[in-house]
């Protein structure tokens, strides 16, 4: 399964995660507390430039990123012109465009093991609540691993599904798929126990 | 501890599953995946406390920028987009689906199931859906209300499949429903 970091190497790469994650929560708080279009475009301009700077791929990229938001901005537009309110709704789209794009930025630069441990530094604390960050980090690898195969197995009921019907597949194949998951997570963990269990650090 | 850990983070991968597979276009037009079903799943089978866990869980891998989200989305964008509250929601509407499922217990299962799909899925996930959008597109709660609306009869029809797959479910896996499991 392949993480939405971008395969073009950027400068921002070599940027350390959690310096990177806190000046992206106070600039996305700073653009929720300021409402002038003045400061939008400003930082529009940044958060373009800092996209332009690695290259065109680069650039596709944080535009693909971005067409999900393209549906909220039309209705917002629409809304404003509507009302009469232009300004207000140009306003509000720069800052919905310049706050995805710049958390966006921070995706596509920071590989995801790094991202993981400022996740591990932030759990720590919780250890003495018995949340060991070494377990989050498990089940994150967990996922990563299952997934894909959930996926397949999904895939393999669908086309058995398709086999013999005329119609496709819709929800029919959720109940197969959720006792799939339930029983490899039986079988997961007895392998896990057998192996001495999840070392939870006490 | 081990058998927790391991349901928790499947069912995390259930979630990510159900988002991936071909969506389903309403009658409005307004295309519904079955990611939200698995986060109603995640309440009626695993209980308020695991469910919870497995959608956080989900969430943190999006977070982490795996395009685990329907449609292929993930990355940190998401959570100061307009669907951001519905994010926040997602283990809100877990945990209150399994706490009506583990209280009603006078309930039929899959009437109980529907039950809380219907406050969990939809009364708990609403909220800080709207309020969430209501903040990012600047609109006051019944506007941004409105915005919210095609997407009621989908998730009502979700509601109605969450209570026939869980009983469905305790059928064939009896001692997998930890949402009714004695204590």
């Amino acid at each position: 399964m392949l993480s939405l970091t971008s395969p073009v190497r950027t400068p921002y790469h070599r940027l350390p995660a959690g310096p990177k994650l806190l000046v992206l929560s106070l600039v996305t708080f700073l653009l929720f507390a300021v409402e002038t279009w003045v400061f939008m475009l400003a930082a529009l301009a940044v958060v373009a430039l800092l996209f332009a700077i690695p290259g065109r791929p680069f650039w596709t990229e944080g535009l693909r990123l971005l067409r999900p938001v393209s549906f909220f901005v039309a209705i917002v537009l629409v809304w404003h012109i509507a009302t009469g309110d232009v300004g207000a709704g140009v306003t509000i789209c720069l800052r919905l465009v310049v706050a995805i794009s710049l958390a966006n930025l921070v995706t596509l630069t920071t590989r995801m093991e790094d991202m993981l441990d400022v996740v591990r530094k932030l759990f720590a604390p919780l250890r003495r609540f018995g949340l060991s960050p070494d377990i989050l980090a498990f089940s994150v690898a967990l996922v990563v691993r299952f997934a894909p195969v959930l996926l397949e197995k999904g895939s393999r009921l669908a086309e058995a599904w398709r086999a013999r019907s005329a119609r496709r597949a819709r929800w029919n194949i959720i109940l197969p798929l959720t006792l799939i998951a339930l029983d490899d997570a039986d079988h997961v963990s007895e392998a896990l126990r057998a192996r001495g269990g999840l070392d939870t650090g006490y | 501890m081990e058998k927790n850990v391991v349901l928790i983070a499947l069912f995390a991968a259930l979630i990510a599953v159900l988002g991936m597979i071909p969506k389903i276009d309403l009658i409005s037009g307004v295309p519904i995946t079955a990611q939200s079903l698995g986060v109603m799943l995640c309440g009626t089978v695993l209980g308020a406390r695991r469910g919870a866990l497995a959608v956080l869980l989900f969430l943190l891998l999006v977070a982490l920028g795996l395009p685990l989200l329907a449609g292929g989305r993930g990355g940190l964008g998401l959570f100061v987009s307009p669907s951001a509250g519905f994010l926040i929601g997602f283990p809100l509407a877990a945990f209150v689906t399994g706490l009506v499922v583990e209280k009603a217990v006078g309930l039929p299962l899959a009437a109980a199931a529907f039950l809380g799909a219907v406050l969990g899925g939809i009364v708990a996930l609403y909220i800080p859906g709207i309020i969430g959008m209501a903040i990012t597109l600047d609109k006051s709660l019944p506007e941004a209300a409105m915005l919210a609306l095609p997407f009621l009869p989908g998730d009502l029809i979700k509601a109605g499949i969450a209570g026939v797959l869980t009983s469905a479910l305790a059928k064939a896996r009896p001692e997998a429903l930890l949402s009714r499991a004695a204590h």
